[in-house]
């Protein structure tokens, strides 16, 4: 692993200091060294994401027969076909309206539940209070796998399997534990005084979560938001198991494509084209919205 | 499909909706109970709605697979068998294997990670295009295991030699005249799973970067420049200033990555479903569920799963206790 910072070659002794002078040549040596770390690690983390790109805009004779680089090499064979087959392939389209279908409630219950437990959790005194958040937190690690068998089991009995219903509900479930120790978190770095101040003008409960914790809590929503719609949106898991072994109309744009890699055998061209055409909604949430990612993340889980 | 636009409306509306006419009915309701009561039953009300949801979906079930795990593998008519499950799981070589194999998972992935992540961290805080340098690093996990699996395929692809190399992977080191490597199918050292971890680290470095990254900004630059101003070097001030004071970032970064390797799963599914020796716990779990169809054993090796993490969990809470004893 590369551990190189960049940094003046001989650290000074610290009682002695330093004249910019002796150290301009140096810094420039590093700078350089800095540049070349961090454009090589871009790149390296873009290549495989790129050659995909690449290789989803080349014609299938050529894929099987040379690496993507050699397509900007001339003659330029390049092609929508892919794309094409893709998208017209049965029920791709149905598969994206499922997606949002089960994506969007998916987000919206459980940051709505979550929000007013990590209320209580952060301004309401109560007996157990710690070791029953710690219990909420420590539920993050059940791996989701070991829940699959005892819940499908009763939601068969309900009738709920291969509906949507069931994984919403399910994803609500899955996805409390991080909500509310997100919220809890960024709630809980609120100052109290507003509380106070709140409570003082005669504000109850209700008042403060609303007028006080809520806007506050925006940029925690937002992130929050979406790493669960990403989370959700790339399950495949979850929606195989609920939807999928009752009605497998109802399955999202993961599962076809998982089928379109274990099943097409002879067609693993389309392969990029599909690839890409599932990441197109998780793709355009992260350039629009990282920054709220960042901030609102950042906001409770880190501070000092 | 237009019934379902309207379900999907009612419940992206209503259920806020009826959450918060729950919280305005109990608050009503609470202040008709003797003041001396309403401290005690409000949270109670509020937590109400999470914790029934959590029981359902991750309380029950799990007490439900550590009855299981000590009962024979029969479906419909299970008999307890004490713990011939576990004694099954800590003989039987393909399970101590996937054990194995998840110690690695943790040790490398959590390295890795952890380390290219604070190393990136310190060194885009440096350069003008930061934003840009960061959203490549951490757009890996915007992508669904399904279509990372699609990608590194065509990175690992190999094809016998003599012929033209079309994976990158094997194409780059062809260059200097080395390889090609079956990648995904060389049980020899490790191989196969170290190629498997590679990709989760493409994966997750980009959001240990991120937390790492705001903890960094969180620093006190004064702090720094006092330093600077004492003739420290930047080696010298990245390990005696902004590495401790990382400390608990790390901390809280470190454990989500080793509860994330526990509980790898979707990558190896997908590219190799355990064979060439990369089987791991979680997918040996799903084999014996669903392909060989023993519920007691599939939850025997859940619940050893469970009890790899409670480790990382007791560490959590000291680490919570920890925050909030300042708070």
């Amino acid at each position: 692993m590369t551990t190189t910072v960049p940094s003046q070659p001989l650290p000074r002794p610290l009682d002695v200091p330093a004249t910019p002078r002796v150290n301009r040549r140096p810094r420039r040596v590093g700078r350089i060294v800095l540049h070349l770390v961090v454009v090589g690690l871009m790149v390296l983390w873009a290549i495989p994401t790129v050659g995909l790109l690449v290789s989803s805009f080349r014609p299938s004779s050529e894929l099987s027969s040379s690496g993507w680089w050699t397509a900007f090499a001339p003659p330029y064979h390049f092609t929508m076909e892919n794309y094409a087959q893709v998208v017209n392939q049965q029920g791709i389209g149905q598969a994206f309206l499922n997606s949002l279908f089960i994506a969007i409630p998916s987000t919206i219950i459980p940051i709505a539940v979550a929000a007013f437990a990590a209320y209580a959790f952060s301004w309401m005194e109560f007996r157990g209070r710690d070791v029953l958040f710690v219990v909420v937190v420590g539920l993050l690690v059940v791996p989701l796998q070991t829940t699959l068998i005892p819940i499908l089991r009763i939601f068969a009995d309900w009738g709920l399997t291969g509906q949507f219903l069931a994984v919403w509900l399910a994803h609500t479930g899955y996805g409390l534990p991080f909500a509310v120790y997100l919220l809890r978190n960024f709630m809980g770095a609120l100052p109290k005084s507003l509380f106070e101040s709140a409570a003082i003008d005669g504000a109850n409960h209700v008042t403060a979560f609303f007028r006080v914790a809520m806007p506050l809590c925006v940029p925690a929503f937002a992130a929050l938001a979406i790493f669960q719609f990403l989370f959700v949106w790339n399950d495949l898991l979850v929606a195989l198991i609920y939807i999928g072994l009752a009605n497998p109309d109802n399955l999202p744009l993961t599962a076809t494509m998982a089928n379109l890699v274990n099943s097409l055998g002879g067609g693993w061209y389309l392969l990029g084209a599909a690839a890409f055409v599932s990441m197109l909604v998780p793709l355009i949430i992260f350039f629009t919205l990282q920054r709220y990612f960042v901030r609102g993340i950042v906001g409770g889980a880190v501070k000092g | 499909m237009g019934s379902n636009i309207v379900t999907a409306l009612m419940v992206v509306v209503g259920v806020p909706a009826v959450l918060i006419l729950y919280i305005w009915l109990t608050e009503w309701i609470v202040t008709l109970v003797p003041s001396k009561w309403q401290k005690r039953v409000r949270p109670w009300l509020w937590l109400g709605p999470a914790l029934a949801f959590l029981g359902f979906f991750l309380v029950y079930p799990t007490i439900g697979t550590i009855i299981r795990s000590f009962q024979s593998r029969s479906p419909l008519r299970p008999e307890w068998v004490g713990l011939d499950n576990y004694k099954w799981f800590f003989t039987n070589e393909a399970a101590l294997r996937a054990l194995l194999n998840n110690a690695l998972w943790l040790v490398m992935l959590t390295f890795f990670t952890v380390g290219l992540g604070l190393v990136i961290a310190v060194l885009v805080d440096r350069v003008r295009y930061e934003p840009v340098a960061k959203s490549v690093i951490f757009l890996p996990l915007a992508i669904s295991m399904v279509a990372a699996g699609v990608i590194w395929k065509f990175m690992y692809d190999f094809r016998p030699p003599g012929q033209p190399q079309t994976g990158t992977l094997n194409a780059a080191i062809g260059t200097v005249g080395l390889g090609p490597v079956a990648w995904l199918q060389s049980p020899t050292f490790g191989v196969s799973t170290f190629a498997l971890i590679a990709i989760m680290i493409w994966m997750w470095t980009g959001f240990a970067m991120v937390i790492i990254s705001a903890a960094v900004k969180g620093i006190d630059p004064e702090l720094l420049e006092a330093a600077r101003l004492d003739g420290a070097g930047e080696w010298q001030i990245f390990r005696k200033v902004t590495f401790p004071l990382l400390g608990p970032t790390l901390a809280v970064v470190s454990t989500t990555m080793v509860i994330t390797s526990l509980k790898t799963f979707d990558i190896v599914y997908t590219l190799t479903n355990g064979n060439y020796d990369t089987e791991v716990i979680a997918n040996l779990m799903i084999k014996q569920m669903f392909t060989f169809g023993d519920f007691g054993r599939a939850s025997a090796v859940a619940v050893v799963l469970l009890l790899a993490i409670i480790p990382v969990m007791a560490f959590n809470i000291r680490q919570f206790r920890a925050q909030e004893s300042v708070r």
